[in-house]
């Protein structure tokens, strides 16, 4: 395969006389050449800046791929360094030291719900990324939450259509059409259906950049799907599958709680450099709103988000379940207890050092979710914060999750972690503490 | 059973070949391809259908052609993907109900006042059934953790015990 570096003819020449010849005489050659390697600095596939300034321009879209794997991955967030300086920062593309995006300088805002939130996403990467493309199950007249409404009278029938029935099909497609280059949004009707899609997930998104040693990767892959407890969804339109695929190395899985941080964190989820699952907490399309920036923003992956500062307990939850939490930390308030609420976002890779900071000052940790206790992403939290912060607990940690059983329709909020047991849990550590 | 739709997707959006009995050979089936909306057609084609079944001890996959006059769902409003002629026309056309019934009036078989009363009836039956079913209590709690596996293992059996106990402290009814 070609290594289209074009930058100079020099450069091409050696491209070439590195492709000639063996491990040993490439080898050479590329560390010879190091220093010319280094100096060509690529730029995130899909940022405005990618025709930055630096002296060379790349001439078409083409991503820089590196002969080899031993250099550092490029920070797409880095854009706007303060120094101006438009060379490599080895930072992580998931640093949660990455700053959250000045709100008040992104000017006006709209009051948005969860889905028009999703659609102001999408049309916003889709103006600003001549290749994105939305697909999935009924999402041109909209979809069935109307997350992609009006996106096809906009962008048109050869960039947003319905698919087949098939799921293995939207994400196999989409590992196609990003592999190709291209950024592929695709939707998965509810999170339920994700399962036929797994294998595509797990054995081809999560691990093509793997095991091509970097020469490809499918990183233009966003999978969008409806998560979560609804009301009425029974066992097939309830479930939040965010553990099966955080067991996942390569993906990236998010989960938004309302609309102000979906919108960063979609366009985040698209623009970013490795697949991601982007799971949407069905019960908020429509019940919560919020005051969103018109403006084109991007919220940090693999950054948690205090969202409640407290001194006695730290709570740890995501998606729609931070609701339930909220007021359980106000039930607890009443009596005398401070929780610090933390929001993970992002569920892989997840900001293990927030949590640990918080655990430290407050010694009590309860995780809650709403799916099934057994191997839910609680327990990857627990089990962690439990070998990092061991001297620090003053309490077993505590979770607050769905029962180990299908999720049932008659049951749902006796099922459901509520406020209530939520409470309970904060109570007891608090008890276990003194 | 072919109706055209799925949710809001066509047929023509689905699949690029022909239907769904084409696939039949495919899988080395036999296939038969029917008007969904004639009631003899199809009693004829099943009837063929489960001889030949019965006899070869193979299976035979039938595709019934019909139009899904309604919407997808409660949640769905079909006018925001489909023309309202479209619809008006497949109803016109070819609604099985109003076909067999023209067919039993040409015979003699029933008239219109035997319809309705067939139809008063029928309705009746189903909104007492629904009554019935909906005045009848909640299944009890404990049918939450049942069969889940044949028997309840220890982990459902502490977690059942750990919710009635909240219940119990929370002061919240329950079967």
């Amino acid at each position: 395969m070609v290594n289209l570096v074009m930058t100079s003819s020099k450069s091409v020449r050696l491209t070439t006389s590195i492709l000639r010849g063996n491990i040993r005489t490439r080898s050479r050659a590329i560390g010879a050449n190091a220093e010319r390697y280094l100096s060509i600095r690529p730029r995130p596939l899909h940022s405005p800046a990618s025709r930055a300034t630096n002296g060379q321009t790349i001439q078409s879209k083409i991503e820089f791929r590196r002969t080899f794997s031993s250099a550092t991955a490029v920070a797409p967030l880095t854009r706007s360094s303060p120094a101006g300086d438009p060379a490599y920062q080895y930072a992580s593309a998931y640093d949660p030291s990455t700053p959250e995006p000045d709100y008040p300088a992104l000017g006006s805002t709209s009051k948005l719900n969860l889905f028009s939130a999703i659609n102001a996403a999408m049309s916003t990467a889709m103006h600003t990324d001549p290749t994105a493309i939305v697909f999935g199950e009924d999402v041109a007249f909209g979809g069935v939450f109307r997350c992609s409404q009006n996106l096809l009278e906009k962008y048109g029938s050869h960039r947003v259509f319905n698919t087949p029935l098939s799921e293995n099909g939207i994400a196999g497609m989409a590992v196609g059409y990003a592999s190709a280059g291209g950024t592929a949004i695709g939707e998965i009707q509810f999170a339920d259906y994700i399962f036929p899609a797994m294998d595509q997930i797990v054995n081809e998104m999560a691990k093509f950049r793997y095991r091509s040693g970097n020469q490809w990767n499918c990183g233009g892959v966003t999978l969008r799907a409806p998560c979560g407890a609804v009301g009425h969804g029974g066992l097939y339109h309830s479930q939040s599958p965010e553990s099966y695929l955080a067991h996942t190395p390569g993906l990236v899985v998010v989960m938004p709680r309302g609309p102000r941080c979906a919108k960063g964190l979609l366009l985040s989820a698209i623009r970013s450099k490795d697949p991601v699952v982007f799971l949407e907490p069905k019960i908020l399309y429509r019940a919560s709103v919020e005051e969103v920036p018109d403006a084109d923003y991007e919220i940090p992956l693999g950054k948690a988000e205090i969202i409640r500062e407290g001194a006695d307990v730290t709570v740890v939850g995501w998606g729609a379940q931070l609701r339930t939490l909220q007021k359980a930390c106000e039930l607890a308030l009443k009596d005398g207890i401070s929780c610090e609420l933390i929001d993970l976002r992002t569920i892989l890779p997840w900001d293990s050092e927030t949590i640990i900071k918080s655990v430290m000052k407050t010694g009590k940790l309860v995780v809650s979710h709403e799916a099934p206790i057994t191997c839910g992403f609680g327990a990857e939290v627990a089990a962690t914060l439990q070998q990092e912060c061991f001297f620090y607990l003053e309490a077993p940690i505590q979770r607050v999750c769905g029962y180990d059983t299908p999720f049932n329709l008659v049951f749902e909020k006796y099922y459901l972690p509520d406020e209530k047991k939520n409470l309970d849990a904060i109570r007891k550590v608090m008890d276990l503490s003194r | 059973r072919n109706n055209g739709y799925a949710i809001s997707t066509p047929t023509n959006d689905q699949y690029a070949g022909d239907g769904i009995v084409s696939r039949a050979p495919g899988y080395g089936m036999a296939g038969i391809r029917v008007d969904g909306n004639d009631l003899f057609a199809v009693h004829a084609a099943v009837r063929e259908a489960r001889n030949y079944a019965l006899e070869t001890s193979s299976p035979v996959m039938i595709e019934a052609m019909t139009y899904r006059q309604g919407h997808h769902s409660t949640s769905d409003d079909s006018s925001r993907y489909r023309d309202g002629e479209e619809v008006r026309l497949a109803t016109d056309v070819s609604d099985p109900i109003v076909r067999l019934d023209r067919f039993l009036e040409r015979y003699g078989w029933m008239n219109e006042t035997d319809v309705a009363s067939v139809e008063d009836e029928e309705r009746l039956a189903v909104l007492k059934a629904m009554e019935g079913a909906e005045s009848r209590p909640d299944p009890s709690l404990s049918t939450m953790f049942e069969d889940v596996y044949w028997e309840k293992p220890p982990h459902l059996v502490r977690q059942e015990a750990g919710l009635r106990d909240h219940l119990r402290r929370h002061g919240v009814s329950f079967q």
